[in-house]
């Protein structure tokens, strides 16, 4: 599908959009519907998007596949450790009121913290599931480019 | 009156969808009709006021498990269900009966949105009053997953994390790019260059041939 000129155009050009809006979702998600899993979901279409037109190989050039599987432990670690912050400030697991010297501050901080552990480690799973299903079928078609 | 029309719109469209899946026999139509469902299923859930729910069963349903089945069917050379030789009668008695049990038992739930009902007696209306002023988040569902259920939405990730885990291991990394196993006999130095290219070369077309299969 490398040649085709009209998915590609489409592709370049949504493609900046998409990953707008799931950072939007991802930080309005205190505000409006939506928060770090939805963002997460969205930004890794936006990358499955692009790896449908233009290649599994060239995706993979931007998110190599080892780089993914530390991203998402991350995630899972900032939520994790956000938590761990907590108990070290001398609270309970994800109190978040300690975080800051305003209770309010603290709970918007930790509800960002995790959020943002969420959005990391759920787009990367989905984009590590699909590379694994779309790199497994045609091991010779991904060599070419 | 428009919000009923809406709703037997949506939920017609639904049962039509639901009874195409169950008809068709070609996989990729299939996928794509659950594709569509879950787009009604979020539409269903815009009208119950559940913003938050119906922008992930969008993103999830219809976006990316479509996806996800698609990469799987491409996997499969056979793209069609196969028809069925026999007709499965007690099933369907099995299925009748359970789901006249079940729309039975929907007597007993409480109406939509009912102010009585169990469910918005418990922690709900400390919730609605409270967690503006705890939280400073003005979007409940984000305050109680975030912060009142920070536990449950941590459980939760560790669940697409293991998930992530799981496709890993069974799946993950391609085969073309790992390295074969080189085979490495104890023979004397000068046997061993020939006998490995030999051993090696066996070694190789077996594996491919595995992996056509």
């Amino acid at each position: 599908m490398k040649h085709n000129l009209i998915l590609r155009f489409i592709v370049k050009y949504l493609f900046p959009v998409i990953a707008l809006f799931a950072l939007y979702v991802q930080f309005h998600g205190d505000y409006g519907p939506g928060g770090g899993f939805q963002a997460g979901i969205i930004l890794s279409v936006a990358f499955i998007f692009y790896s449908l037109v233009f290649g599994l190989k060239t995706t993979e050039q931007v998110l190599p596949p080892g780089v993914l599987r530390i991203v998402m432990c991350t995630g899972v670690l900032i939520y994790a450790g956000t938590g761990v912050t907590t108990m070290l400030m001398g609270g309970n697991f994800l109190d978040y009121n300690l975080l800051s010297q305003n209770p309010i501050e603290g709970q918007h901080l930790g509800i960002l913290m995790i959020e943002l552990g969420v959005g990391i480690t759920v787009s990367s799973v989905m984009l590590i599931i699909f590379f694994a299903f779309a790199g497994r079928g045609r091991p010779e078609e991904a060599d070419h480019d | 009156m428009i919000d009923t029309l809406i709703d037997v719109t949506l939920l017609a469209f639904l049962a039509i969808t639901a009874i195409a899946i169950i008809k068709m026999r070609n996989l990729f139509v299939v996928i794509m009709l659950f594709g569509i469902f879950s787009l009604h299923s979020a539409g269903l859930f815009v009208v119950m006021d559940a913003a938050d729910v119906a922008f992930t069963e969008a993103a999830v349903g219809a976006g990316i498990s479509t996806v996800l089945m698609l990469a799987t069917l491409a996997l499969t050379k056979n793209h069609k269900e196969k028809i069925p030789t026999h007709h499965a009668r007690i099933p369907l008695l099995v299925v009748l009966i359970t789901g006249a049990a079940l729309v039975y038992g929907t007597y007993d739930i409480p109406d939509f949105g009912d102010p009585h009902s169990p469910a918005q007696q418990h922690v709900k209306p400390r919730y609605i009053e409270r967690s503006v002023e705890e939280t400073g988040t003005p979007n409940i569902v984000t305050a109680v997953l975030a912060s009142y259920r920070g536990y449950d939405t941590l459980g939760e990730l560790t669940v697409i994390f293991t998930a992530g885990i799981g496709v890993l291991l069974l799946i993950g990394g391609r085969i073309a790019d790992r390295p074969l196993p080189t085979f490495r006999p104890n023979f004397s130095s000068k046997l061993r260059p020939i006998l490995k290219d030999k051993f090696r070369h066996k070694f190789r077309t077996k594996l491919r041939r595995k992996d056509k299969e």
